[in-house]
């Protein structure tokens, strides 16, 4: 299968190494990955402020760079849940406004991606320890990823996966809200990164790279180095 | 920055910095989600049953028109006195003129939220009558002169000590936590208050076209007394509690339990028609209903957010909320608090200085999951957020968000800025956490990870151009050793 991938653009500029292992599981499973260079943002910041008018402009470039692809897939809930739910909105009464719901439809989030378009479970991937999954809010209620995530986790091998207290409760980044009302959203931070390490896990695990670096910026701000990583980079391993 | 911006800030800020509120009530409205849980498992089907809920309540608001004439033609058969009230002011007159028509002295009041909308408590006492609240919770904010703290749980941030603290300063009441004697205290108390009122005031859950009746729902039986005892009854209903027929009852008073409180029904839900009629034994002798838009009218004529007048006040949206959780219900400073008190108070009492609550979201969507309407809440806020930056853009969020635009339908300029990104971090370091720092306020409570030394599109490149040999020496997960190889492990 042709895959286009997009990678949210702070994941290119600051964990690239997910989107290196979405590229290494795809490939490993025998797919042609592609990269459509032009891309950049979705504009869901732009859209989340109120500024739709500059949101339109940005998506209207995502529309633009991908209108040749067959299937985008993307390892952030909360990109994907722009381009599939929040597109439709933006461009409504629009003269490309099913052009965007076509893309919509043939964008995936990464893990919905795996288990449910192309039935994998089993990507042949090793990780030792015990693995708690983190939710990303827009995956879960905009897109209704739950059990992708899960099955793939248990098909690793080496494995042990645990659900944290409170599984589905915000981690509190939320994008401008995190910077807007830093106090509100690191008291989230905080019962959200307590319920991980009540619950005995060594690594958190996540589908949505925000809530990761949400995650991984508390825990380091307090000294603990418990590994925050995303769902492709436990998959990459082997 | 406004003033009632500046107050959310402050006020949500001091309890998001308090570890033991916030524990507390994470405590209690875990123990909520888990009975709710348990009484949601009783439905055929739960999901079907909001399915159900929302578009009753969507019926209902489509016809409007009609079915408040038709309620309101009942009621007045019934010698029921009808104030169609525009706005609080006109409220709040009509109710002023029934207490001094009465020369009364004491009023009783049930729970009524749609009341403190309309600051009528505040009103009544300044013009020196005596307002008890007959509802625990409400009663013992009321002594403590604060507002609820949730519209139906008002004093759940209260611990049991400091209920006997009040009581024992307000009552002279010998300290005992045990709560039945904290309930037997405040018994003690309102029983008088009954027998001694003037006026009783009610709110409505739900006001039935069909046969032009007021529900009210109650767990302390005090609903009861205060519209038994009293010779007059004051009823307040925002205009968007009409429903179609008795029947409708049969579904939605079970889901305001179960989604209000966990409960299969909460313990007392009474019907009202009207003032005694001449072979009944009680009941009062005047009964007026004042009818509240207050903008509720202005909601309705908005196609995009008319259904956040489904509300049946369950507060089941604040219950799941971990905004609400972690600033709890004061430091909202509205009288409805969380998801619903975020999307409406900007239409109620003007977007520009409530806009704020929308903003404050995680947009997380764990109320609009929840709510048994099916309001679209979390996208209420975003709608919000849109037509307030619409109809007052501020002049640093356009330059932000002209020039974020701007970069990145530009691939070009998104790769040389991005380039100059990593020499801008490598400048900024000597600043960071400083005022000088742009993203201060997030590097106070966390750490921001520094742009990779080499980006996706880089390593894109390298990959493209040399194949999989490249492949090998990729950026690898820095904050993790190799995972040993698990026994038996293939791939």
């Amino acid at each position: 299968m042709r895959i286009s991938l997009f990678i949210p653009c702070f994941v290119d500029q600051m964990s690239p190494r997910t989107g290196v292992a979405v590229v290494e599981v795809l490939e490993r499973l025998g797919h042609e990955v592609l990269y459509p260079e032009g891309q950049t943002c979705c504009g869901q910041p732009a859209f989340n402020s109120g500024f739709c008018d500059q949101a339109r402009c940005v998506a209207e470039h995502f529309l633009d760079t991908f209108a040749d692809a067959e299937h985008v897939v993307v390892p952030s809930g909360s990109c994907a849940a722009m381009v599939k739910v929040f597109y439709p909105e933006l461009f409504q009464g629009t003269k490309r406004a099913a052009e965007a719901k076509a893309l919509g439809e043939r964008t995936w989030e990464f893990s919905q991606f795996l288990v449910e378009k192309l039935g994998v479970g089993d990507v042949g991937a090793s990780f030792a320890g015990k693995v708690t999954f983190h939710d990303g809010c827009h995956g879960l209620r905009e897109l209704g990823v739950h059990a992708a995530p899960r099955t793939l986790l248990r098909h690793v091998r080496g494995l042990e996966l645990v659900e944290m207290g409170e599984a589905r409760t915000c981690c509190g980044f939320g994008g401008t809200f995190a910077v807007k009302f830093p106090e509100i959203s690191t008291a989230m931070a905080q019962v959200k990164c307590n319920s991980i390490i009540d619950c005995g896990a060594h690594t958190v695990v996540s589908n949505d790279p925000s809530c990761l670096m949400q995650i991984r910026g508390y825990f380091d701000k307090h000294g603990n180095t418990l590994p925050c990583l995303h769902l492709a980079e436990v998959l990459a391993r082997t | 920055m406004s003033a009632i911006t500046d107050e959310f800030h402050r006020a949500a800020g001091s309890v998001a910095d308090d570890d033991d509120q916030r524990a507390f009530m994470r405590k209690a409205l875990g123990g909520y989600e888990h009975t709710r849980a348990g009484t949601e498992a009783r439905f055929t089907s739960w999901q079907a049953a909001r399915d159900a809920a929302a578009a009753l309540k969507w019926d209902a608001l489509e016809n409007l028109h009609a079915l408040i004439q038709q309620f309101v033609d009942k009621l007045e058969k019934r010698g029921v006195k009808v104030c169609w009230a525009e706005d609080a002011v006109q409220a709040r007159s009509y109710i002023l003129e029934v207490v001094r028509a009465h020369q009364a002295r004491s009023i009783i009041k049930s729970k009524c939220m749609t009341s403190e909308e309309i600051h009528l408590n505040e009103l009544l006492e300044h013009e020196g009558f005596n307002v008890i609240e007959s509802d625990l919770g409400e009663y013992i904010v009321q002594l403590r002169k604060e507002a609820p703290y949730h519209f139906v749980f008002p004093s759940m941030h209260l611990r049991r000590g400091q209920i006997d603290d009040l009581f024992v300063e307000k009552h002279g009441y010998v300290s005992n936590e045990d709560p039945e004697a904290l309930t037997m205290e405040a018994r003690r108390v309102l029983r008088r208050k009954y027998l001694e009122a003037d006026i009783g005031f009610t709110g409505a859950n739900f006001g039935i076209a069909e046969t032009g009746m007021i529900s009210i729902t109650e767990n302390e039986g005090n609903a009861r007394l205060t519209t038994a005892l009293p010779k007059v009854h004051i009823a307040l209903m925002g205009i968007e509690k009409i429903i179609p027929t008795l029947d409708d009852l049969a579904l939605l008073l079970p889901m305001l339990a179960t989604a209000g409180t966990g409960q299969q029904l909460t313990c007392y839900n009474s019907q009202y028609s009207g003032p005694r009629s001449g072979d009944e034994p009680d009941g009062p002798e005047e009964f007026h209903l004042v009818l509240l838009d207050n903008h509720r009218t202005r909601l309705l004529a908005d196609p995009e957010q008319r259904d956040a007048l489904r509300c049946i006040r369950c507060g089941a949206c604040l219950n799941v909320c971990p905004i609400f959780k972690n600033i709890g219900g004061h430091s909202y400073g509205t009288t409805y608090q969380g998801p619903i008190g975020a999307v409406i108070t900007p239409h109620l009492r003007g977007l520009q200085d409530w806009k704020h609550l929308s903003h404050a979201s995680s947009l997380c969507g764990a109320c609009t999951e929840t709510c048994p309407v099916r309001i679209d809440l979390h996208h209420h806020l975003l709608r919000n957020r849109r037509n307030a930056a619409k109809a007052a853009p501020t002049m640093f969020e356009r330059v932000v968000y002209g020039a974020f635009a701007g970069v990145m339908r530009r691939p070009w300029l998104y790769r040389t800025l991005t380039k100059g990104s990593r020499f801008l971090n490598w400048l900024g370091k000597p600043v960071a956490g400083t005022v000088l720092d742009p993203v201060r306020a997030w590097r106070r409570t966390r750490t921001l990870p520094d742009p990779a030394k080499q980006s996706f599109k880089d390593y894109w490149k390298q990959h493209r151009k040399a194949g999989d040999a490249v492949r090998a020496s990729a950026p690898t997960v820095p904050t993790v050793p190799p995972a040993p190889p698990a026994a038996g492990a293939q791939s």
